[in-house]
């Protein structure tokens, strides 16, 4: 006889579906609610500026919903009511749909979080070399500060096993790396430089001699990505989110 | 033959002035002082084939835009989401301005006046990189209205994406960057007829339009010489998984697979040796080591029975079971299915059960002939093909190591039996991966 067949009762959460959170974002007892009056919902101006900035960018202005609702969640710490009503004022959409598209990403956080994102790829390549273990180890470890997922591939298997902290790529992580990565974190410091995917050199032998070497940024490295300067000089000419963007934009 | 890759790592080569240097925009130049007609000819004749997964010909694609004064766009699919594919990321990182002159080329050929690239949000800093090489290239004049003189004008914008895989799928891309759930579309019509703001649309790869400058530099004919007959040019390869230097390879197309897996990657560690691999991304039938020695190309994967997809390689070494990886893959498409179309919906979900049912001991080998035909049933009935990502894979390595697979059944079976009389669990017991406490 196999008791490992037994049929058990199928589970049902409390709403009565076996779906879980299908309830989350709605409130039965409620109208819908209506595109918000802009002239009675305060906005923050910087967040009213990214907004109306994505906006124009594109030919129909509910394009720039993905960017604002990243604009929202930097500001909020996730696309809570407030900020969905922020941004549905200044988009001139109805809450209900900005609500339809957060719930569609990944990165789009529903629920309140902690700001600090540990996206660790749980993906085939990554578990190949041992993710599994590096997740369940950043879990244990994790403070209230920090919000570890497992994430699908994040495009760097190169680095297997990786994780992304706050976008910065870093990899190939052990299980010993765990709680450095998270103390550095918290701390605000750049998070486990020595294998920050952005000094990584290519991998393919015909690109350079020593191309393999999966060069630790020591002080005479130049780097690939910030136009050969030394790493404290200039901050304002480097790319990244420092340089003039949004001003370039609008002078065209 | 390094085109893509030729001095990648040069420090700098992100900025306009280190690009240039290096001959940057001498292909736009050159294609400004050309009939737009010989430009699309180039590509043409290069047999450039697009290598973002489905290897349709970027010169017929881009031949099936209307001509007119409509609005027609450009997107550029930089959503690089394939499990194994990391070679788009490495471009726009390094290279970005190779992108940007390959769009300005491309939608001058095409008669395109606004441009987007749609970059997945988690590559953040790729993003800051590109939107910076955008701005640069924008001062310089490449970039805006008469570029260099010339009749040409465009716009491109950066699009960041949240997170989602089906935004790679040409159509959901689409609707993702109208601001919508990144479902895919019912096609046709296909996106060249009517796509972004219901306008014709060309969409790309990174990569494919980075090769588009060299292209014009070398001159179509002369790029089709590289590689096979059919698959022309180089092709930048993701290897990962279980080798010992995972990276991106940039490779003629047509060079036997062996050498990219072994002599560029290192193989896997030593004593062990390859089971099976993908050859071209987490979708592709995988192929066994017995198909080492297949030329890496567009049709001999086609008739390996699998296809090159992106590119991407993931190696997987005889350390590691089949379940495990067919679990793996199950669960990424179930859970990135945006759950338009009901095949794939329910396909994939029960995927995952019936492969978690094998690793608990409940299942029976005819569980193996229910699995391959739920495969059968996915193919082909979605609009899009994200169920057959996940059908052709699980269909292949259930074909292929069915036995190894019915062992695991019967083992799991054993294992989960000797655990139950050791350990008797009541009738009615609650089930552990249920969460909340069941209403009955």
């Amino acid at each position: 006889m196999s008791f490992a067949g037994i049929r058990r009762p199928v589970p049902r959460f409390d709403h009565g579906s076996r779906v879980p959170g299908w309830d989350e974002s709605v409130d039965l007892t409620k109208d819908p609610a209506v595109i918000p009056d802009p002239a009675t919902t305060p906005v923050p101006d910087d967040l009213r500026q990214k907004i109306e900035a994505a906006m124009a960018k594109y030919p129909d202005r509910r394009s720039a919903t993905i960017p604002a609702l990243h604009a929202a969640q930097d500001l909020h710490g996730w696309c809570s009511p407030e900020a969905i009503t922020q941004v549905a004022a200044v988009m001139q959409v109805t809450p209900a749909y900005l609500i339809s598209v957060a719930t569609f990403y990944d990165m789009f956080k529903t629920t309140p979080k902690p700001r600090n994102d540990v996206y660790v790829c749980t993906n085939i390549s990554c578990s190949l070399r041992g993710a599994d273990e590096v997740f369940a180890a950043l879990q244990e470890i994790a403070t209230d500060e920090v919000d570890v997922r497992s994430f699908e591939c994040l495009g760097a298997c190169d680095i297997a096993p990786m994780a992304s902290v706050n976008g910065e790529y870093v990899g190939p992580l052990t299980v010993e790396d765990a709680p450095e990565l998270i103390a550095q974190l918290v701390a605000g410091k750049p998070v486990l430089e020595h294998k920050q995917l952005r000094y990584r050199r290519c991998a393919d032998p015909g690109v350079a001699e020593g191309a393999r070497d999966f060069g630790p940024p020591s002080d005479e490295t130049e780097r690939a990505d910030t136009a050969g300067l030394a790493p404290e000089d200039e901050v304002a000419d480097r790319p990244g989110p420092t340089a003039p963007i949004e001003e370039a934009e609008d002078t065209e | 033959m390094k085109i893509l890759f030729d001095g990648i790592d040069e420090p700098g080569l992100n900025t306009l002035a280190v690009y240039e240097r290096r001959g940057g925009y001498e292909s736009l130049r050159k294609a400004l002082t050309m009939e737009a007609d010989a430009v699309l000819q180039n590509i043409v004749d290069s047999g450039l084939r697009g290598r973002g997964g489905a290897g349709f010909r970027m010169g017929q694609k881009a031949s099936f835009l209307p001509h007119g004064d409509m609005e027609k766009y450009l997107v550029c699919n930089a959503d690089e989401s394939e499990p194994g594919t990391f070679k788009d990321r490495e471009l726009m990182q390094k290279s970005p301005h190779m992108l940007i002159e390959g769009i300005v080329i491309a939608t001058w050929a095409a008669g395109i006046h606004r441009a987007f690239i749609y970059i997945r949000g988690e590559y953040a800093h790729q993003a800051d990189i590109l939107e910076a090489a955008i701005a640069e290239a924008q001062g310089a004049g490449y970039l805006g209205e008469r570029i260099l003189g010339s009749e040409h004008s465009l716009k491109l914008v950066l699009h960041r994406g949240a997170g989602a895989y089906i935004c790679g799928e040409e159509t959901g891309l689409l609707d993702s960057l109208e601001g919508k759930r990144g479902n895919p579309r019912l096609k046709p019509p296909f996106p060249a007829i009517e796509g972004l703001y219901h306008g014709p649309t060309l969409i790309n790869n990174v990569e494919t339009l980075s090769t588009v400058p060299h292209i014009i530099r070398m001159g179509g004919s002369e790029y089709a010489k590289l590689g096979t007959e059919t698959s022309t040019g180089t092709k930048l390869v993701s290897v990962s998984g279980d080798v010992q230097r995972p990276g991106n390879y940039e490779i003629e197309l047509g060079i036997p697979s062996r050498e990219i897996i072994y002599d560029l990657a290192g193989g896997p560690e030593p004593g062990r040796e390859v089971k099976f691999w993908f050859p071209g991304g987490s979708s592709s039938p995988v192929l066994t080591k017995d198909d080492l020695d297949t030329p890496y190309d567009f049709d001999s994967m086609a008739k390996a029975g699998t296809m090159l997809g992106s590119g991407a390689i993931i190696v997987v070494d005889d350390s590691h079971t089949v379940l495990e990886v067919a679990l793996k893959v199950a669960k990424f498409y179930a859970h990135e299915s945006c759950g338009k179309c009901v095949p794939c919906r329910e396909g994939t979900n029960w995927t995952v059960k019936m492969l978690e049912r094998i690793e608990s001991g409940e299942a029976t080998p005819m569980d193996l002939d229910i699995m391959a035909s739920v495969q059968e049933q996915i193919i082909g009935n979605c609009l899009c093909v994200l169920g057959d990502a996940m059908a052709m894979p699980i269909g292949s390595l259930v074909k292929k190591f069915r036995a190894e697979l019915e062992a695991e059944i019967e083992a799991a079976r054993e294992r989960a039996n000797a655990a139950a009389l050791e350990d008797v669990v009541p009738l009615g017991v609650a089930d552990e991966h249920a969460g909340p406490v069941p209403v009955h």
